[in-house]
C-alpha cells in the first residue's frame, strides 16, 4: 500500500521545550509510507529535554502499527528518563493497544540469551567439554550397535527382513546411476593428468597401473562412500530424526522394543552388504574412464590398456578396496542412524540433524581410510 | 495402600538434567479408574508421564506398580513390566513407513506365539473396536488425524494391557472427534475394567471421562490436589484449581 496521491505525509514534530513540550503527530501514518523513525523522535525529545510531554493530534489522519510502535518506543523513553506524559491527546485506540503491549506478560519467559558472557578461554573449555561429551554419546552407540550385532548373531535379536531388503534397493540400485559417472569422471580426470605427467618420461602405457591401483585401493571405496553419506547417510537420519519428533522411537520403547534392534541394524547391515558390491562397480567404471582419457588424449590401445591393467592390479588390491569399502558403509550407516536417534524433536532440528550426519560421516570416513591404509600396510597386504 | 490401588507415586520428581519440573508427587490411581493428569501447558504432564512409561528415570522418590517399585528393578524387569502396559502418544507416533494392520500387529508377533492367522483376526477385532474396521491396509500418512489417534488406542490395546496411558488424546482434534474419542476411552473403561491414566487439559474431557484428577501447577512445580473434578471445581481449596476446571486457565 503506498500513500495515496495528495494524502500528507505522516509527521512528528516536537514543539516547544522542558515543560512544555508538545508532540504534534499528523499525516498519514501508515508503514508504506515510511513514517519517521522512532529513534530520530526519541533523540530529539532528549536534545530538547522536555520534563513533560504532551500529544496533539489534530492533524493526523489514518495510522497503522507505526503509530503505536513509535509511542511504544516514546513512552519508554519517557518512563526511563522521567518525563511526565499526557496521553490526553492521543486517539483512543491507540491508548488501549499500548496499553496491551505494555500489559506484564503471561508467563515470564526467560530471555533467549539468558546465558551469561562467557570468556575466550571458558568457551574454549565449553567447548572441550561438548565435544568429548558428543564423542562419548558415539562411543556409547557403537556399543549399543555391537550389543545388537551380537544378539543378532545368536538369532535372539528381531531383525526386520522386509525392511533390509527395501532399504539394499533403496541404496544399492537406486544409487547406481550417480555411482556410475561420478567414479567414471573421476577415472577420466586421472587418467588425463597422468598421462600428461606420464608422457614426459615416455612412459604413457603406465598411465593404467596409476589409475588402476587408485581407483581399485582407495577411490572406487572413497567415491561410494562420499555418495552414500549425502544420499544414504541423510535419508537414515531424515527418517530417524522424523520418528524421534513424531515419538514413533518412544514407542517403540514403551513396547520394549529396542529401536537399535529394528532401525539401525537392517540399515548397517544393507550399507555394509552394498556398499563393497557399489565400490566394485565403481571401480570399473573408474577403470573405463581412466582407459577412455588414454585413448583419447594419450592413443593408447584399449586392448593394451586393460591387459597392463590386469597386470598392474592384483587380488590383494581388491580385497583392501572391499574391505575399506564395507568399513565406509558402516561408518555412513552408523553416523546417519545415531544422528537421526539424537535428533530434537521439531521440524528444524530434524533438517539440522542431516546436515550434521553428512559431516560426521564424511569426517570419519577420512579417518578411517588413514586408519585402514595403516592397517594394511602393517599387515602386508 | 489401599486395596484398589494399582499405581502409587511416592515422593516422586521428575525432569530434566537434574532440575526437577515437578517434585513431591504423592498419590494413588486405583484399579479400573479413569485418573487424569491436569494442568497448563508446560507443567509437565508428559514429564510424569515419561517417567511413568519407562522413558524418562525420575529425580527422586518411586513409582509402584501393584506394590512393585518401577524404576528400582534390573532393565529387563521393567521390560516385562512395560509390556503389560499400553501407551498412546500426543499424535498417535504411528510407525510411518507400516500400514495400520502393521502397526497393531507388531506388538503382537514380538510377545506372543499367534499365528499369523490369529495374528490378523485380533488385528482386525482391535480396529474394529476403535471404530477403524477395513482401513487396515492404510499407512498413517493417509488417514485423519482423529483416525491416527485411534489407531494408536488400537495399538496400545493390542497386548490387553493393564493399564492405558494417553497423552493429550482430545488435543488437536475437532471438538466431534474429540468427544468420539472421549466415548470410546469411557466404553472401553466400561468393557475391559482396564485402569487409564490420561493426561489432558481439555476441560471437556476432563469432566466427561475423569473418575479422579490430580492437579499440576506449573509455578509450584508440584500438585495442588486431587480428587473428583466436579467436585473440585466447586469445592478445591486452593483457588487457582477451581478457577482453571471453572474456565481452563491455571
Ligand atoms: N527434553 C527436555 N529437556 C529439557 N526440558 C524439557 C524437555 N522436555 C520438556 N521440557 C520442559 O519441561 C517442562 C514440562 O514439559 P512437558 O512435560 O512437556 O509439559 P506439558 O505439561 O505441557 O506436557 C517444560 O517447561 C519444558 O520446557
Ligand atoms: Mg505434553
Amino acid at each position: 500500500m503506498s500513500a495515496r496521491a495528495g494524502s500528507p505525509p505522516a509527521r512528528a514534530e516536537l514543539v516547544g521545550t522542558g515543560a512544555r513540550a508538545v508532540l504534534r503527530l499528523s499525516g498519514e501514518w501508515r508503514l508504506a509510507g515510511a513514517p519517521p523513525a522512532a529513534e530520530v523522535v526519541v533523540a530529539r525529545l532528549a536534545r530538547a529535554q522536555v520534563s513533560e510531554l504532551a500529544f496533539d493530534t489534530t492533524g493526523l489522519g489514518g495510522w497503522d502499527s507505526s503509530l503505536p510502535s513509535l509511542l511504544l518506543a516514546v513512552r519508554a523513553h519517557c518512563r526511563a528518563h522521567d518525563i511526565e506524559l499526557a496521553p490526553a491527546g492521543l486517539p483512543e485506540g491507540v491508548g488501549a493497544l499500548l496499553t496491551l503491549a505494555e500489559a506484564v506478560p503471561l508467563q515470564s519467559a526467560p530471555p533467549i540469551d539468558a546465558r551469561p558472557r562467557v570468556r575466550p578461554l571458558a568457551r574454549l573449555g565449553r567447548r572441550v567439554i561438548d565435544a568429548s561429551r558428543a564423542s562419548g554419546a558415539l562411543f556409547a552407540f557403537v556399543g549399543e550397535v555391537v550389543l545388537a550385532l551380537g544378539r543378532l548373531a545368536r538369532g535372539r535379536a528381531r531383525f526386520r527382513r522386509a525392511e533390509f531388503w527395501l532399504i539394499v534397493q533403496q541404496v544399492g540400485a537406486e544409487a547406481l546411476p550417480i555411482v556410475s559417472l561420478v567414479s567414471f569422471l573421476v577415472g577420466l580426470i586421472l587418467g588425463y593428468i597422468g598421462d600428461q605427467q606420464l608422457a614426459r618420461f615416455g612412459a604413457r602405457i603406465y598411465v593404467a597401473d596409476l589409475v588402476g591401483l587408485a581407483v581399485v585401493m582407495q577411490i572406487g571405496a572413497l567415491v561410494t562412500a562420499i555418495v552414500l553419506a549425502g544420499r544414504t547417510g541423510a535419508a537414515f537420519a531424515a527418517q530417524l530424526g522424523s520418528m524421534q519428533a513424531n515419538e514413533e522411537i518412544d514407542a517403540l520403547r514403551t513396547l520394549g522394543i529396542d529401536p537399535v534392534e529394528f532401525l539401525v541394524l537392517p540399515r548397517l547391515l544393507a550399507l555394509i552388504a552394498m556398499t563393497p558390491l557399489l565400490a566394485l562397480y565403481a571401480d570399473l567404471m573408474g577403470i573405463l574412464g581412466g582407459a577412455f582419457a588414454a585413448a583419447v588424449v594419450g592413443g593408447i590401445n584399449p586392448t593394451e590398456y586393460a591387459v597392463q591393467t590386469v597386470q598392474a592390479v592384483g587380488w590383494n588390491h581388491f580385497v583392501q578396496g572391499l574391505i575399506s569399502a564395507g568399513v565406509y558403509g558402516a561408518v555412513v550407516a552408523v553416523s546417519g542412524c545415531l544422528r537421526g536417534m539424537q535428533s530434537g524433536r521439531d521440524a528444524a532440528a530434524v533438517g539440522a540433524t542431516t546436515t550434521s550426519a553428512v559431516v560426521t560421516a564424511i569426517l570419519h570416513i577420512v579417518i578411517a581410510a588413514a586408519v585402514l591404509t595403516v592397517l594394511f600396510d602393517a599387515v602386508g597386504l | 495402600m489401599s486395596a484398589r490401588a494399582q499405581i502409587r507415586l511416592e515422593g516422586l520428581s521428575v525432569g530434566y538434567g537434574g532440575r526437577a519440573v515437578q517434585r513431591d508427587l504423592d498419590l494413588e490411581i486405583r484399579r479400573g479408574d479413569i485418573f487424569v493428569i491436569m494442568g497448563g501447558s508446560g507443567c509437565g504432564k508428559s514429564t510424569l508421564m515419561r517417567a511413568m512409561t519407562g522413558l524418562l528415570a525420575p529425580l527422586a522418590g518411586r513409582i509402584l506398580f501393584d506394590g512393585e517399585s518401577f524404576w528400582e528393578v534390573l532393565p529387563a524387569a521393567r521390560a516385562r513390566r512395560i509390556r503389560r502396559h499400553g501407551v498412546m502418544y500426543q499424535g498417535g507416533a504411528l510407525w510411518s513407513s507400516m500400514t495400520l494392520e502393521e502397526n497393531v500387529a507388531l506388538p503382537l508377533q514380538q510377545y506372543t506365539d499367534l499365528g499369523p492367522r490369529q495374528v490378523r483376526e485380533l488385528v482386525d477385532y482391535k480396529l474394529a473396536l476403535v471404530g477403524l474396521g477395513g482401513c487396515g491396509a492404510l499407512y498413517p500418512a493417509e488417514i485423519s488425524g482423529g483416525m491416527r489417534k485411534r489407531a494408536g488406542v488400537a495399538r496400545a490395546m493390542a497386548l490387553d494391557p493393564e493399564v492405558l496411558f494417553f497423552d493429550e488424546p482430545s488435543a488437536g482434534l475437532d471438538p466431534l472427534s474429540a468427544r468420539l474419542l472421549d466415548e470410546l476411552i469411557v466404553e472401553l473403561k466400561h468393557s475391559l475394567g482396564t485402569t487409564m491414566v490420561v493426561v489432558t487439559h481439555d476441560l471437556a474431557s476432563i469432566f466427561a471421562i475423569a473418575d479422579e484428577a490430580v492437579f499440576l501447577d506449573v509455578e509450584r512445580g508440584t500438585m495442588l490436589t486431587t480428587g473428583d473434578p466436579r467436585w473440585l471445581r466447586d469445592h478445591a481449596a486452593d483457588a487457582r484449581v477451581r478457577a482453571f476446571l471453572r474456565r481452563g486457565v491455571a
